[in-house]
């Protein structure tokens, strides 16, 4: 098992993600001799885990079951231990893209923070790429550092332990891209650039306030970045329901009621268990949004040294 | 900007494929001289533009040429006057003293845009009465008409779906950008994978799954490591006679990235399941003039949409120039082909012949496609198609391994809705999601920060999970898990922290 590499089987050292049920599930490090609690019961890792294929059903000591899935980062990102706030996979996803990611890419990344986006960066720019990542808290940078060598990944990753608004990224005319989750990134900018490459690259600052998004903008502009794009992404999940809806007796007589059957008519709903007119309820699919989303994570703002 | 000659980078050459840009708008062009090109309602040749670095800004001048722009110290309006509020403005319609005579004489005359808006906004009785806010959105009008520069930058993801979502969505399954991305982080898209993709669209995201596997790899590290590390490999099962790649072109791919790229026709994918897959029923069979049939196939295939295309949005400006050209050389080939037929006995037999060596190169290829499939290892799966979702999960899903994640895409949410429920019921899947985004870009400015008036209405709604091995024994799946995925979140019970 690596971060950047898929193995079939579990083994001795591995981190996996154990499944539980919907959107359920931890992070475990495979140890053999450990054993691992969960809802359903004991995981014994030398005789339960090591050895199986990943995806496997595990069955557990009070007979309750579990799945072992390989880590990615996505599914890291859901799992880590929060040391700060984190970004989650659907900005990742749009940072990935916009910055122009992929095997080989260079990256700056600034703070390090849970490390939730540098594994995603590492991901991404394996096997000849690499990721300097710079977090000012000691403690933080240490852990960082800890996880990379955990998974596997040590080699494409380089933690430095300073205040980037001051010292920059340690590295310069290196990078393809620059990512920036701090409070002052305005403060940055200057040291991004000499960051990037000098044939170019791309820039991207995540903000949640928008007044920090126009520092950043201003700052940009002022070190002769083009392209200045300001953009927020949102992420809707649907649940999946069968919705039953009462039809409301309008008085109509009962043989009457029975030949208007609008809704099995309908060709689009023959061969689900729809139109059921005569307990007086439709049935239909829905996809029914979250009572509750995230509304706002932080403002993305590209920009392209030219 | 940087002089030419100092600045690294890469250059653009002849036969590249290059995208034009102007403000947010894009175009994919093969880079070749004395071709006329048109973008913006402006013509002109890319001849000068070749030995530049890509990235570089044009401005077009006289009889089509393009040269690189000189950055020039914006002439600062002497002595900067502003109106505070416009109540003594009026629209009377004369405010502009210059006729729109004057300024087609200017333009004839060749006077550089810049100077033009300089002349409009001298000529403008009202420009110093106007607020400073209104003065600068007067002067970046007017500068997006006169001002005719081109920026020509190397294609990338970002850009090339960007451009199709903006100019034939239609072509793509109105997939935007976004969910795009989305689904390259959903698939854990990276080197060293092997993908299995399904699209018709237009091969954009059979283009984008290449980037996020090739990257920079052959550029790093020379031809023969890269070889050997590998970017993994993608098996594209297209519908029809041919797999339609004319977005993949844009990219400009080295050759080298379609040597792991296999292709596997959906019509030979339940043999395979059940085993009754040989290469001797495949559909194109055995005369000379199989290339050129299959070839056609394909090109009407792509006719036939761009004919739907047209019907739906006839306004958009359809056609990119690199699928013209794709057009022009395989129509190049089949005039070839009656030019052979008029040939001599000798010369028609070598090229039977040659016909021949090609169809069992493809057949060879396919025999090899269908071994990779069979070995039901794949690292993942990636759906974006104009066919109902359903039965292409339920086949498709065989081939990936244990613990990987697929992720489907589709321009309606019920189609999902009803792929969601089959899935359940067949088992072997877990952590099923259905999401869409949204995106919203912002205009930030000093004192004039806002979402912009407009955002995308639709941008298609995703189903992704990830697979697990596939219990025989269906009862035990109506196990706690089954029942818990129907139910609203806020009745999930929380798994207490229970690290070890």
């Amino acid at each position: 098992m690596s971060f950047v590499e898929y193995g079939d089987t579990i083994k001795d050292g591995d981190t996996a993600i154990v499944f539980l049920g919907h959107e359920s599930m931890f992070p475990v490090k495979v140890q053999h001799g450990t054993v691992t609690q969960t809802k359903y019961g004991v995981i014994r890792h030398s005789t339960d885990l090591i050895g199986k294929k990943y995806g496997s059903k595990v069955t557990c000591s009070k007979g309750g079951w579990v799945f072992i899935l390989h880590p990615t980062p996505e599914l890291w990102t859901m799992n880590l231990p929060h040391r700060t706030q984190i970004l989650y996979s659907t900005d990742i996803s749009i940072i990935t893209m916009m910055l122009e990611l992929k095997p080989g890419s260079v990256v700056c990344e600034s703070g390090t923070g849970s490390g939730s986006l540098s594994h995603a960066l590492i991901r991404t720019v394996a096997p000849t790429g690499h990721l300097y990542t710079v977090e000012f808290h000691q403690q933080r940078a240490e852990k960082a550092r800890e996880e990379f060598r955990e998974h596997g990944v040590e080699h494409l990753v380089t933690v430095t332990n300073q205040d980037v608004c001051k010292n920059g990224f340690g590295v310069s005319n290196i990078a393809d891209a620059v990512f920036l989750d701090i409070p002052s990134p305005w403060e940055a900018i200057g040291h991004a650039k000499s960051a990037l490459k000098a044939e170019g690259g791309r820039i991207c600052s995540f903000s949640p306030c928008i007044e920090q998004v126009q520092r950043t903008c201003l700052a940009m502009e002022e070190y002769g970045f083009t392209e200045i794009n300001t953009l927020e992404i949102l992420l809707r999940v649907y649940n999946v329901r069968t919705i039953s809806l009462q039809i409301p007796d309008l008085g109509k007589a009962a043989e009457e009621n029975s030949s208007t059957d609008f809704d099995s008519s309908n060709p689009s709903n023959q061969g689900s268990p729809c139109a059921n007119l005569q307990q007086g309820t439709v049935q239909f699919k829905s996809g029914v949004p979250l009572r509750e989303m995230v509304g706002h994570t932080g403002y993305l703002t590209f920009a392209t040294k030219s | 900007a940087m002089e030419d000659g100092l600045r690294p980078g890469p250059r653009i050459s002849e036969g590249d494929c290059a995208v034009l840009k102007r403000d947010d708008v894009f175009k994919a062009v093969p880079v070749l001289r004395r071709r006329k090109i048109i973008f913006e309602k402006q013509w002109f040749y890319l001849d000068n533009a070749i030995g530049h670095i890509y990235g570089t800004t044009f401005e077009v001048t006289s009889g089509g040429n393009l040269q690189p722009k000189q950055e020039v110290e914006e002439a600062t309006t002497e002595t900067k006057e502003a109106g505070t509020d416009n109540r003594n403005i009026v629209d009377d319609g004369k405010s502009q003293k210059l006729t729109h005579d004057d300024i087609k004489a200017l333009k004839d005359k060749g006077i550089k845009g810049q100077e033009i808006v300089q002349q409009l906004i001298e000529n403008s009785t009202t420009f110093r009465d106007k607020t400073e806010f209104a003065q600068d959105k007067y002067i970046k009008k007017k500068k997006k008409k006169y001002e005719a520069v081109i920026t020509i930058v190397k294609p990338s993801t970002r850009i090339l779906s960007t451009m199709y979502y903006a100019r034939e969505p239609g072509k793509i399954n109105h997939l935007r950008y976004d969910t795009l991305a989305q689904m390259l982080t959903l698939g854990n898209i990276r080197a060293g994978n092997k993908m299995i993709v399904m699209e018709t669209c237009a091969g954009l995201v059979l283009g984008a799954v290449m980037e996020r596997m090739g990257g920079n790899l052959a550029f790093q590290c020379g031809f023969d490591s890269f070889a050997l590390i590998g970017y993994g490999s993608i098996i594209q099962m297209y519908p029809g006679g041919g797999p339609v790649r004319a977005a993949t072109s844009c990219f400009g791919f080295p050759k080298l990235f379609f040597d792991n790229l296999h292709e596997f026709p959906l019509s030979k994918v339940d043999s395979l399941l059940s085993g009754t897959f040989s290469t001797e029923t495949l559909p194109s069979e055995p005369e000379d003039n199989v290339l050129a049939e299959e070839e056609s196939n394909g090109l009407t295939d792509e006719k036939q949409t761009a004919l739907q295309e047209t019907e739906e949005e006839s306004t958009t400006e359809v056609a990119m120039e690199i699928n013209q050209t794709e057009e022009q050389e395989t129509m190049d080939v089949n005039a070839e082909d009656v030019d052979f037929k008029e040939n001599k006995e000798k010369e028609n037999k070598e090229n039977v012949r040659e016909k021949q060596r090609k169809q069992w190169e493809r057949r060879k290829k396919l025999i090899e496609t269908a071994a990779l499939l069979r070995e039901k290892n794949a690292d993942g799966l990636i759906v974006a198609s104009k066919f109902h979702p359903t039965p292409l999960l339920l086949s498709l899903l065989e081939f990936v391994a244990p613990s990987r994640p697929f992720v489907v895409y589709c321009q309606y949410k019920e189609p999902l809705l009803e792929c969601y429920t089959k899935l359940r019921e067949r088992g072997g899947v877990v952590n099923l999601k259905l999401s869409e985004t949204w995106l919203r870009n912002y205009q930030v400015l000093p004192d004039r920060s806002h979402p912009k008036l407009t955002m995308s209405g639709g941008g298609g709604y995703l189903l992704s999970g990830i697979t697990v091995v596939l219990d025989k024994g269906k009862s035990d799946s109506s196990n706690s898990e089954a029942l818990k995925m129907e139910e609203p979140s806020s009745k999930r019970c929380k798994v207490q922290d229970l690290h070890c």
